[in-house]
């Protein structure tokens, strides 16, 4: 009696589990459409919109193949392609031009340099063409060129009496936002992304860049921790400690100071290219059409290059569907798609900025970009570039915040990322 | 015994200031999650909504681009039903063993089970990872509801070990008398007397598997298997500037947890006693 | 047990079918255990040992001791130790005190304690995620309801950026966790409340004790063992915070709030070095270790009657 109840438990309990792992393991479709999973993120570039239209777009003139997208924050786009590659759960994936020296080492997504044309090489402009490559192989395909612009209140400038010739470089823009706080427009004037991420590494750079400096010395070696490294980030303090930057800046992002800019709190800020459509759309700001776009900034040095942020789609190494995942990237990175959206993402492709039907539809933008794409600024092309962005970034937070002087923080940094 | 009006005044005033700290932040969210976008980023801020606006709430139920959170809502029932049901199930049968027999290794192995609830889930994540990349469980429901046990069952375990004890062992022995077995007894007998104890063991399960973070983060990937958590995560940081959302996601997610608390509200209290200290 | 007849050779086979049913119902949730928990922690032992760099083949060289001695090495490590524990202390200290107060207030003999009983344990079922980003929403430097409150109240002249210091930060985040923790709190100490006799309190006042002098000698003195056992408890759970931090501050800002587990979690995932993080991950281990001998020690002399 009481081992026929035990039995009965046992076979139930088997059966159920039986039951389950058969459920887990039959395929949904029947049919022979292939459906691909693909991981982009909702942030600048492209909004998630544009990309689902895009899709569709596809899969009307490719019945067999449906394109499933998931959207995730920057923030959480790496460690998603990490977590998910064992699995095989994405075919596509939106990969940053500083991971390919990480995904390649340790085999996360696929080289892909056999499938490139060589003619892309000179079709492609040069910030996008080099996105995705590691030691001389391509694991990705280049989804447009980006760099962070200046963005400031016209309104506010104006009512100082400056004009956009003031902004040209960085000494300007701070006179300008001296006068406007001066003259109470703004409490703080600018706002950055400064949050501990990687935003605050674009920030940085891109005004490393404006003072003469780089990310690495000769050898490849992070050597932030130079006069230049360290002149950079004590400038930034000091518009902290003047009261020129909003001292919130140490807790926002991008979207963060886009907001800033479209509330009418801030009259500058660097962002990526899609916050010019999106801090001048009356249903997200209360600024809409005084939110002007320009190259960077120029240092000291005359120079004003912008920092890289280029993105590529990539395909991980667990895929089940290589070529038909590759077939869904041509399409998006190619031109006919691109240069339906040159707002989001501005194209790839030459032959694109001197098409007067593309670069009219963002004239302004366009026109900021030929010196924002012309001189470019790259972060380190190594594989353990996150620990050594990680380090950096809680470096200068320590500076900004005044816990440390920014040399010790930057010495710090260097010295971990050597590590 | 009567108190001094003052005592009186004191206790009521704690009361009340207890209340409303407890309460304001959570329904400074739900009034949030109902204003604008315009009300909510306004100086000065204010506190009602000029205008009651469930627009988030509409389209977090019916916008396609929102698919992502119903789909969490969804994964994250599946699961918790699914970790309540193996954890009751594995509990009951261990726990009538801790509280009924007597077998060798009993203390150790009760004081293992209750070692391994207080590990870290962070020690657990790699070794889990690739054990569910290897068999294709990742980015499955089915294998968090299984890494969700190593959390739940212990506990449950635990719980229904102290509630068992307070079963007196003459109604099973008078059942064994007239002929039942030893499981029949558990199941006619033990059961049906320790219900209050199987609905507390059932209902912190649940919550337990509702909040649970850290696995459904590093183990989904996809709207098969991502779970509220990971979507209100996913949430603050796709909108970080708009709280409105992220608090109309978050009222959703809290809302489950929220109203069986408070409905189970003793049962709350005794299971956390009989998890943490005795029955 | 009063039916078992006398015969041995009866009684050992009862015994051994005692032990065998003991050993069929402990099978699923033994299974659970060293399926789901005791085999992963060797596992990340072995992976603490050797040289992992990739999800993708988990193999790699032995390396000894190597990820421990470079774990412990580095300033990171120590400060995020340094900043766990005072999260734990710190959380942990006013859990307990409010927790204490409040469990007075649940167990007064007052109108509508159960309406404020309910209310209390509200901020406990709401899920950890949610609860971060409800007080990143409070503490939001610009539209933060905190900034907002205490300007209108005329406390604050101009908006603080709660959240932009390392300091700052980690206060708040324990401020967002004490204040999800003190139910929890409360009720576990509410039940030790309950149970002091209320003679003694009667003869305290026959004997014209003062209020303090009751609380000291009477209060705390029965109240120790299950404040002792919610200490312990709070303490292994605060050394391994990591969602409301996920949720809040991801660590920042300048690594102010970068625990332990945080910081594990960011070696393993973030910089994919999986030897490194398991061995972190085994320190966090080693000290949870200890700190549950001391709980079950605890509960053991609290006349459990389970072990």
């Amino acid at each position: 009696m009481k081992n026929r109840t035990i039995r009965a438990i046992v076979a139930g309990l088997t059966a159920t589990v039986m039951a389950v792992a058969m459920a887990a393991c039959t395929p949904k479709e029947s049919d022979d459409t292939i459906t691909l999973n693909a991981l982009f993120m909702q942030q600048a570039g492209y909004s998630q919109e544009q990309i689902d239209e895009m899709l569709r777009a596809y899969e009307a003139d490719n019945p067999g193949i449906k394109v499933k997208a998931t959207y995730v924050s920057y923030e959480a786009l790496h460690d998603k392609i990490v977590t998910s590659a064992p699995a095989g759960t994405y075919d596509i994936v939106l990969l940053d031009v500083i991971w390919p020296a990480e995904f390649a080492t340790t085999n996360i997504v696929i080289d892909v340099t056999d499938r490139y044309d060589p003619a892309w090489e000179q079709d492609m402009l040069g910030g996008a063409y080099g996105t995705a490559f590691y030691d001389g192989k391509a694991y990705g395909m280049p989804w447009g060129p980006s760099t962070k612009f200046f963005y400031y209140n016209e309104e506010m400038v104006n009512a100082v009496g400056a004009t956009e010739a003031d902004l040209a470089t960085w000494d300007g823009v701070l006179a300008v936002a001296k006068k406007i706080k001066e003259a109470g427009l703004a409490e703080y004037p600018l706002a950055w992304s400064w949050m501990q991420a990687e935003a605050v590494i674009c920030d940085y750079g891109q005004l490393l860049g404006a003072f003469g400096g780089d990310f690495t010395d000769a050898d490849g070696n992070l050597a932030v921790n130079n006069a230049v490294g360290v002149s950079t980030l004590a400038w930034m303090k000091q518009t902290i400690d003047d009261g020129l930057t909003n001292p919130a800046s140490t807790t926002f992002l991008e979207d963060d100071v886009q907001k800033a800019l479209a509330q009418g709190e801030t009259a500058f800020g660097l962002n990526w290219e899609s916050t010019l459509v999106d801090a001048n759309d009356p249903d997200q700001s209360v600024v809409a059409g005084k939110i002007k776009i320009l190259p960077t900034p120029a240092g000291p040095t005359g120079l004003r290059p912008g920092i890289n942020g280029a993105m590529a789609l990539s395909i991980p190494t667990n895929s089940k569907n290589v070529d038909a995942a590759w077939d869904v990237i041509l399409y998006l990175t190619g031109k006919d798609n691109q240069d339906k959206y040159p707002t989001g993402w501005p194209p790839n492709w030459v032959s694109s900025y001197s098409d007067p039907a593309v670069t009219g539809q963002a004239p302004e933008l366009f026109a900021a970009a030929e010196i924002g794409y012309a001189d470019t600024i790259l972060r380190p092309t190594v594989p353990n570039y996150n620990s050594a962005s990680d380090a950096l970034q809680a470096a200068i937070q320590a500076a900004l915040v005044g816990s440390k002087t920014p040399q010790q923080a930057l010495d710090e940094a260097v010295a971990a990322a050597a590590q | 015994m009567r108190m001094r009006l003052h005592t009186k005044i004191g206790l009521y005033l704690g009361a009340i200031v207890t209340g409303i700290v407890m309460l304001a932040p959570f329904a400074w969210m739900i009034i949030a999650s109902f204003q604008t976008q315009a009300e909510l980023v306004a100086r000065p801020l204010r506190w009602w909504p000029g205008r009651f606006f469930p627009d988030r709430y509409v389209s977090i139920f019916t916008n396609p681009r929102n698919d992502v959170f119903r789909e969490a809502l969804m994964n994250s029932l599946i699961v918790s039903v699914g970790v309540v049901i193996v954890a009751m199930v594995v509990g009951v049968l261990g726990a009538y063993a801790f509280a009924r027999l007597r077998f060798r290794f009993r203390s150790t192995i009760l004081m293992t089970f209750l070692f391994t609830y207080m590990l870290p889930q962070i020690a657990l994540l790699i070794p889990l990872y690739l054990i569910l990349a290897n068999v294709g469980l990742l980015d499955n429901v089915i294998g968090l509801i299984i890494v969700d046990c190593s959390l739940v069952v212990p506990f449950v375990l635990w719980i229904l070990s102290n509630y068992f004890l307070t079963v007196p062992v003459e109604l099973e022995e008078s059942a064994w008398i007239d002929g039942a077995s030893r499981l029949g007894a558990l199941i006619r007998i033990v059961l049906p007397s320790a219900r209050p104890g199987l609905v507390t063991a059932a209902m912190f399960a649940f919550l337990l598997a509702w909040d649970e973070f850290m696995y459904a983060l590093i183990f989904t990937s996809s709207t098969a298997s991502k779970t509220v958590p990971v979507a209100v995560a996913e949430f603050s940081g796709r909108y970080s500037t708009d709280f409105g959302l992220v608090a109309a996601g978050g009222v959703l997610a809290a809302l489950p947890p929220v109203i069986i608390a408070a409905f189970f509200q003793r049962s709350v209290a005794s299971g956390l006693v009989a998890g943490a200290v005795k029955a | 047990m009063s039916k078992t007849p006398a015969v041995p050779t009866r009684k050992r086979r009862w015994r051994h079918s005692q032990g065998f049913f003991a050993a069929c119902l402990l099978a699923p949730a033994i299974l659970v255990v060293f399926g789901i928990i005791i085999y992963p922690i060797i596992q990340t032992g072995v992976y603490a040992f050797t040289d992992v760099r990739s999800a993708m083949h988990p193999k790699g060289p032995f390396v000894g001791f190597g990820n421990f001695s470079k774990a412990m090495t580095s300033n990171r490590f120590w400060s995020s130790m340094g900043r766990t524990l005072y999260f734990t202390i710190v959380s942990t200290a006013a859990e307990l005190v409010i927790g204490l107060g409040i469990a007075g207030l649940l167990n007064a003999k007052i109108r509508g304690r159960w309406l404020l009983r309910t209310v209390v344990v509200i901020p406990w079922a709401i899920p950890t995620i949610v609860n971060g980003a409800l007080w990143k929403g409070i503490f939001h430097a610009q539209y933060g309801s905190l900034n907002a409150l205490l300007t209108q109240l005329g406390i604050l002249n101009s908006y603080k950026v709660w959240l932009g210091t390392p300091w700052g930060a980690m206060n708040m985040v324990i401020i967002a966790d004490v204040w999800k923790t003190v139910p929890l709190v409360a009720f576990l100490l509410l039940a030790g409340l309950a149970s002091i006799p209320e003679e003694l309190y009667e003869a305290a006042k026959i004997d014209r004790a003062g209020r303090w002098k009751t609380f000291w000698s009477i209060t705390v003195p029965l109240m120790l063992p299950a404040i002792s056992i919610v200490m312990i408890l709070r303490v292994i759970e605060a050394f391994k915070v990591f969602d409301v931090i996920y949720a809040m501050t991801r660590g920042g800002p300048a690594d102010g709030t970068k625990t332990i587990a945080y910081y594990t979690y960011t070696t393993a995932f973030s910089d994919q070095n999986y030897g490194i993080g398991s061995a972190l991950a085994y320190i966090i281990v080693i000290v949870i270790a200890l700190l549950s001998a001391i709980y079950l020690r605890a509960l053991r002399r609290s006349e459990m009657s389970l072990i």
